[in-house]
């Protein structure tokens, strides 16, 4: 598909296609992880679309809700649409974003992205909220996934030596995306506001057009490693290690092997035991220390959460390099164990240092969950479908983000009702949090090597560009 | 037969490259560590 045989003679490849980003003899690997960035700073953005939530009540009442206008629960599907998309789009697209190569998918997910903001701009001003649904949750959901697996593979071809470190840099800028569409649509919105309107539309509109322009700028600078390629004075080990495959794994026969599922579980249970808190941190840091964590401080804490969210998918996923991914998965585990079953006593002993040092710590290897699974993938599976194998994984984070905040809120408001103070309302959610990540630990125990039934055959064909 | 790209990889790429995600990403950490020094007020 990518080289267009026609009548009479073979056309020069297609803008798009895996041939014309092939990178020459003098290109550097290091302009790669500044292409993914481009991508996952940008669809970043979704962990901060909360900004967006108030405003969208008060669009019709301008400084308060009036009838007619939307409620914030039916604004919070907004977000979990998108996820929902994300893991699905991520999914079923994942062998195409593999094949049709990363600056295709790059750009299908720039399209996606920057068209979900247009079109819930056009939501937003006829006041359809199945609009919005429609752009930010659908077609951005769906940008979502392809621009979040579109650099995975790719990086890990560049970075035989360091996958964990290479994917760690594009997954990190997925974390940090927040951090500049936060302030960013504040100010937008503060500028494009009267005092008879607010400018969310507006925003959007802007929005939309940054993301789409520098998502191009990733896929231009984008390029695949020449077939055979390896970074100077890496020789790949003789002896290969018992967890790390030098074969290849075909997609859908991924799926129907035991350790797909173990990781997808593994995957699963980490991102819940983190998602949750992380989303209720500021009303339960200032529950459970009533008087000393204020508002203002809670959100001091929140952010400081994210800065160790975004840390750790760096430090994690490069760490993993060094003592394997298996290793580094147990290190989560069993650490976020401790760490979830102390909680309750540090609470209870008043200690905020030690409680925020807990929650750093743990929502940096929430971060770092993330980050290490694309290697994770490649060590079981090989490199030439891993892209694809990871988009099919990231249901696990769809499931996680419907999971996760449940069982927090479902159980606090419980043991609230059943007459526990709200500072010891959490206690039980830290416990079962707790045996979620000893589940997880059992998971991980379990991975073993694929078996080699599960290799493909034939190595050879069009995906043949790979460091291995 | 695979058309590769030839140009070579500069210094001045590479600087471009990464102070045009650098850049927004630095300013952002910075917003969010402002915010977070609340925690400590």
């Amino acid at each position: 598909m990518s080289s267009t045989a026609m009548r009479g003679g073979v056309s020069p490849p297609g803008l798009l296609s895996r041939e014309r980003i092939i990178a020459g003899p003098g290109f550097s690997r290091w302009m790669v992880p500044p292409a993914a960035l481009c991508v996952h700073l940008c669809i970043g953005q979704a962990y901060a679309f909360s900004v967006f939530n108030l405003p969208m009540t008060k669009l019709i009442g301008i400084t308060q809700s009036a009838p007619g206008d939307w409620k914030l629960t039916d604004l919070g599907w907004i977000f979990s649409i998108a996820i929902v998309f994300l893991g699905l789009s991520a999914a079923v697209m994942g062998r195409w974003v593999e094949e049709g190569g990363p600056r295709k998918a790059m750009i299908a997910a720039g399209f996606c992205w920057g068209g979900g903001f247009l079109l819930s701009a056009v939501g937003v001003y006829l006041h359809a909220l199945w609009v919005v649904y429609l752009g930010y949750g659908v077609l951005g959901g769906i940008g979502l996934g392809i621009g979040y697996i579109s650099p995975v593979s790719t990086l890990i071809k560049w970075f035989p030596d360091r996958p964990g470190m290479a994917t760690g840099m594009a997954i990190m800028g997925f974390g940090g995306g927040a951090f500049i569409a936060s302030p960013l649509s504040v100010w937008l919105m503060r500028q494009f506001s009267t005092p008879t309107h607010i400018g969310v539309a507006e925003t959007f509109i802007i929005l939309g057009v940054v993301y789409f322009c520098f998502m191009m700028v990733g896929a231009a600078i984008v390029r695949l490693p020449a077939p055979g390629w390896a970074p100077a004075g890496y020789v790949a080990p003789a002896q290969p290690k018992k967890l790390i495959t030098t074969r290849n794994v075909f997609v859908y026969q991924a799926l129907r092997t035991p350790q797909f599922w173990l990781i997808w579980w593994v995957l699963c249970l980490n991102v819940t035991a983190g998602i949750g808190v992380l989303g209720q941190a500021s009303a339960m840091s200032q529950e459970m220390f009533p008087g000393r964590i204020t508002p203002v401080a809670a959100a001091g804490f929140v952010g400081l959460m994210s800065l160790f969210n975004m840390g750790g998918r760096f430090f994690w996923a490069s760490v993993s390099d060094f003592i394997g991914r298996k290793s580094t998965y147990f290190v989560f585990f069993v650490l976020g164990f401790v760490l979830y079953a102390s909680v309750p006593y540090i609470a209870a002993a008043g200690s905020v240092g030690l409680f925020v040092l807990a929650f750093c710590v743990i929502i940096s290897m929430y971060g770092g969950g993330f980050s290490t699974v694309p290697a994770y993938l490649k060590d079981m599976f090989g490199i030439r479908y891993v892209g694809a194998i990871h988009g099919w994984l990231l249901t696990a984070w769809s499931a996680a983000g419907v999971f996760g905040p449940v069982l927090v809120n479902y159980i606090r408001q419980y043991n609230v009702t059943h007459g526990i103070p709200k500072a010891q309302a959490y206690n039980n959610t830290m416990f079962i949090m707790a045996g979620l990540l000893v589940v997880g630990l059992i998971c991980n125990l379990f991975i073993r090597a694929v078996h080699e039934r599960h290799h493909m055959a034939d190595e050879a064909g069009p995906l043949g560009a790979t460091a291995d | 037969m695979p058309a590769s790209t030839q140009s070579e990889t500069t210094s001045l790429h590479l600087i471009l490259a990464w102070g045009f995600v650098g850049i927004p990403l630095v300013w952002g950490v910075f917003q969010t560590a402002m915010n977070a020094l609340k925690l400590f007020h």
